[in-house]
């Protein structure tokens, strides 16, 4: 497969990710506000700065927004085209890649998806939005859903279907870490916190929430939300399709599956990369990850990790080392003067 | 819906007056008369929502707004009677073959240009003669392996050549998609009438890519190359290479080393042999021809002549659509095959000869007038149509460049039965564009793009320009 295609299937499915779980993230935090109806200024600014912090840079943000509020916030969050993650962009995004590469795609996935980019672009969206932003998110999140059915119903799982696998579970293994992230304020820097405020514990279901996993874990925990067991739940679960370790392990196994080289054995950095985190994941316990480096500082670490793992994958199969065309052309002309040369001579 | 149809005065395809059909249409009329206006409605809705659906479009240049159009269709399709069309090939291969006579020659002993058959400086001085190429061999000799010559019909039926399109003509999808729409809304009417399939053409294509390949290579790898997603044909592009199953690739996806081409892929580099390639000369190497070029493959060329990948069409064919060189196709008939053509060519005066200019000075509201290397309806001016200022500005380029200018007559092109609205139709100018492949033996595929001037009257059927088009149906009969 082309890289240039291996790599815009790989980024579409990240995008389209991406702005899937934005508009969870919008969705949750929307709904959580409607419960607390009289904050200060500044507990809407602590409320929403993490969140700002967790899906990308604060600086960013303030050079464009002067307050930090549910308006201002979401709409950075959405409709932003400055914002490069915001879900406007990420579908945009989504969508330039998804025409590069449309004769790789089905019918059925290419007009999902620019029907979704078409409505995100119309007076309709923005009308949707201001009567009713949990149905707007719906439509989206639905949208990303019905994608992903039709990623894995409508084209051979072929090593295009295995990058574009690659893409959307490290993106959403990244998301995921991000959005438990973003409650951080409320622990200690290291070990567990004894007892959890009722706010506190509207906060971490509100994570749960934001990573629809509030009905799986409460089916294991009941409804006590607790951070230690949150944590352990969007890490560790082995079963659960958002965790990070599910989704690392779907990745690592889309790597292994497109090189096709046999368990033990390694051909490129990402696959030893995202071997050596699923065993992190598998091995390690949630007590380790408070008590050692503490929640936030484990997360941070984390999302290296998945760097390193994207940037090896780009490395192995993606990079392209003759980008620069003046050094292209230069390398042709020394390569054609060194065979005249050698004509002659021979002659 | 066809019995009142008025064909007001041109060559009409269907019918000489009101109420007659010419013999090739009898049976479709027929069968036509039958659908009722309604039935006819809900099919064409159902044709249109499949094209928009499918995103069957094309980019226009310069409209930033909404790059991706629609290319309008008519429901009524353009008959071709199993007689005309044995004309037609025979008179298309004929000129493809002395065309690709012309190239080699010109590109070798020039022996037409010392016979003073063509004038040298012509050839010489044509915007598209690629000087680096003489004396090169292209593989199996073949310049032009894919070509769409446009036709038209006068007022008295006659069928010309219009122009000889060399390089990269495109259009051929729609011609598939096309007939693929027709299959699904009219399915009975195919069997009745007897139309001759047009969809083995990818399949002839790859044939023929093969049939260059490079000598040696058992198991050749052809890609189709594309400027990108943003060119106007992308769709185009994207179809044939999955008809074909083979890969697109754009500049950045193939490197040169050695002297061979290699697409890089997740596996590494792959090699490829033969290059069905949708970007132009002047755009295809960058070492090579313009410096600037971000959509070519750099050392491509080096490769090329180096015999290790084979290019369709060949680099240096663009002299053909030259249309000073058209001028001279009859003559090159004569000269190498010594034949009469058997399509004539569309009267053609030269600005270059002192005679010529003078009429066409004399002339420019009755000509129409073409700059000698521009397409798509650019470059041209209509001399009937025109304003005052826009005759003076053609004059003052004339008398400046006189080399690349030619001036025809205006034809008042064929007209067709055309859906206008409300289950109404009526005659609109039409043309022809068929599509021959020359590799192993020549090949015609039974059909082609008719291109509709959709505005009443208008003589212009460049999709850029309001045109729609039209399945073409080449009968097996003559009935």
């Amino acid at each position: 497969m082309l890289s240039r295609v291996a790599n815009s299937l790989y980024w579409m499915s990240r995008y389209i990710e991406r702005a899937d779980n934005t508009s969870r993230i919008v969705d949750v935090n929307l709904q959580l506000l409607l419960d607390h109806r009289n904050m200060s200024s500044q507990q809407f600014s602590e409320h929403w700065l993490p969140i700002i912090e967790a899906t990308g840079d604060p600086a960013a943000f303030w050079k464009l927004k002067d307050v930090a509020t549910a308006e201002t916030v979401t709409d950075y969050l959405v409709f932003e085209p400055k914002n490069t993650n915001s879900l406007v962009s990420s579908i945009s995004q989504a969508r330039e890649n998804a025409r590069m590469v449309r004769d790789q795609l089905t019918v059925d996935i290419w007009e999902e998806l620019n029907r979704l980019y078409l409505y995100l672009h119309s007076q309709k969206a923005r009308e949707d939005w201001e009567t009713s932003p949990f149905d707007f998110l719906h439509q989206v999140k639905s949208s990303s859903l019905t994608l992903q059915g039709l990623t894995d119903a409508t084209i051979p799982h072929n090593e295009g279907w295995l990058f574009l696998q690659a893409g959307k579970f490290l993106e959403r293994g990244d998301m995921t870490s991000r959005i438990l992230d973003v409650r951080h304020g409320t622990l200690p820097e290291r070990g567990v916190p004894a007892t959890v405020s009722q706010v506190d514990a509207l906060a971490w279901a509100s994570v749960l929430h934001s990573c629809s996993a509030w009905d799986a874990y409460k089916s294991i925990h009941g409804a006590e939300v607790h951070p230690r067991l949150v944590a352990e739940f969007l890490l560790l679960s082995d079963n659960f399709p958002r965790s990070v370790k599910f989704c690392v392990e779907r990745l690592n196994r889309s790597l292994r599956r497109i090189s096709g080289v046999s368990e033990g054995r390694f051909c490129n950095d990402s696959e030893k990369l995202a071997g050596r985190l699923v065993a992190q994941l598998q091995f390690g316990t949630i007590d380790e990850v408070f008590q050692l480096l503490g929640l936030h500082q484990y997360i941070d670490a984390l999302q290296i990790q998945l760097i390193d793992i994207g940037n090896a994958l780009f490395n192995a199969y993606i990079f392209q080392p003759f980008q620069n065309l003046e050094a292209e052309i230069l390398v042709q002309q020394e390569e054609q003067q060194q065979q005249g040369l050698q004509r002659s001579q021979a002659a | 819906m066809l019995s009142a149809y008025d064909p007001s005065g041109y060559f009409d395809e269907m019918s000489p007056q009101t109420g007659s059909f010419r013999k090739s249409y009898e049976t479709f009329a027929q069968r036509f008369q039958q659908i009722t206006r309604d039935d006819f409605d809900d099919r064409r809705r159902a044709v249109d929502t499949a094209f928009l659906r499918q995103g069957i479009t094309f980019n226009v240049y310069g409209d930033s707004a909404g790059t991706e159009k629609i290319f309008p269709f008519d429901l009524m399709p353009r008959i071709i009677s199993a007689k005309e069309w044995e004309y037609l090939e025979r008179g298309l291969i004929q000129r493809i073959t002395a065309l690709n006579l012309f190239l080699h020659d010109i590109y070798h002993e020039q022996r037409i240009l010392k016979d003073g058959v063509v004038p040298s400086y012509f050839v010489l001085s044509a915007k598209h003669f690629r000087r680096e190429f003489v004396n090169f061999r292209v593989p199996k000799d073949i310049y032009i392996h894919i070509c769409g010559s446009d036709l038209i019909r006068g007022g008295d039926g006659q069928w010309m050549v219009l122009e000889d399109n060399g390089r990269c003509p495109s259009g051929v999808s729609y011609v598939l998609e096309n007939r693929r729409a027709m299959k699904r809304t009219f399915p009975a009417m195919f069997e009745s009438v007897g139309v001759r399939p047009v969809d083995q053409y990818p399949q002839e294509l790859l044939k023929m890519l093969q049939h260059i390949a490079p000598g040696g290579v058992a198991d050749p790898t052809v890609v189709l190359l594309t400027p990108g997603a943003y060119n106007s044909a992308y769709f185009e592009h994207t179809y044939l290479a999955r008809e074909m199953g083979i890969e697109i690739v754009e500049g950045r996806d193939l490197v040169v080393r050695n002297a061979r081409v290699y697409m890089r892929t997740t596996k590494g580099l792959q090699p490829v042999h033969v290059i069905y390639r949708r970007v132009d000369d002047d755009f295809i190497d960058p070492t090579v021809f313009r410096r600037d070029s971000m959509l070519g493959v750099p050392g491509l060329v080096h490769a090329y002549r180096s015999g290790n990948v084979s290019l369709a069409n060949s680099i240096g064919t663009g002299i053909a659509d030259d249309k000073v060189m058209y001028y001279f196709v009859p003559k090159m008939i004569k000269y190498y095959l010594d034949q009469d053509p058997i399509i004539p060519n569309v009267p053609t005066y030269l600005a270059s000869e002192d005679a010529d200019r003078k009429y066409m000075l004399e002339n420019l509201d009755k000509l129409v007038v073409k700059a000698a290397n521009e397409s798509g309806g650019y470059g041209m001016l209509m001399g009937p149509m025109s304003s005052v200022a826009e005759r003076e500005a053609f004059r003052g380029a004339i008398e400046k460049d006189p080399r690349n200018y030619i001036g025809q007559p205006m034809i008042n092109l064929s007209t067709h039965p055309t859906h206008v609205g409300g289950g109404r139709f009526e005659p609109r100018h039409i043309d022809f564009r068929p599509y021959i492949l020359y590799g192993e033996k020549t090949v015609i595929i039974p059909g082609g793009l008719t291109r509709v001037a959709l505005t009443k009257g208008s003589l212009v059927v460049n999709s850029s320009q309001g045109g729609g088009s039209k399945d073409t149906w080449v009968l097996y009969g003559d009935e």
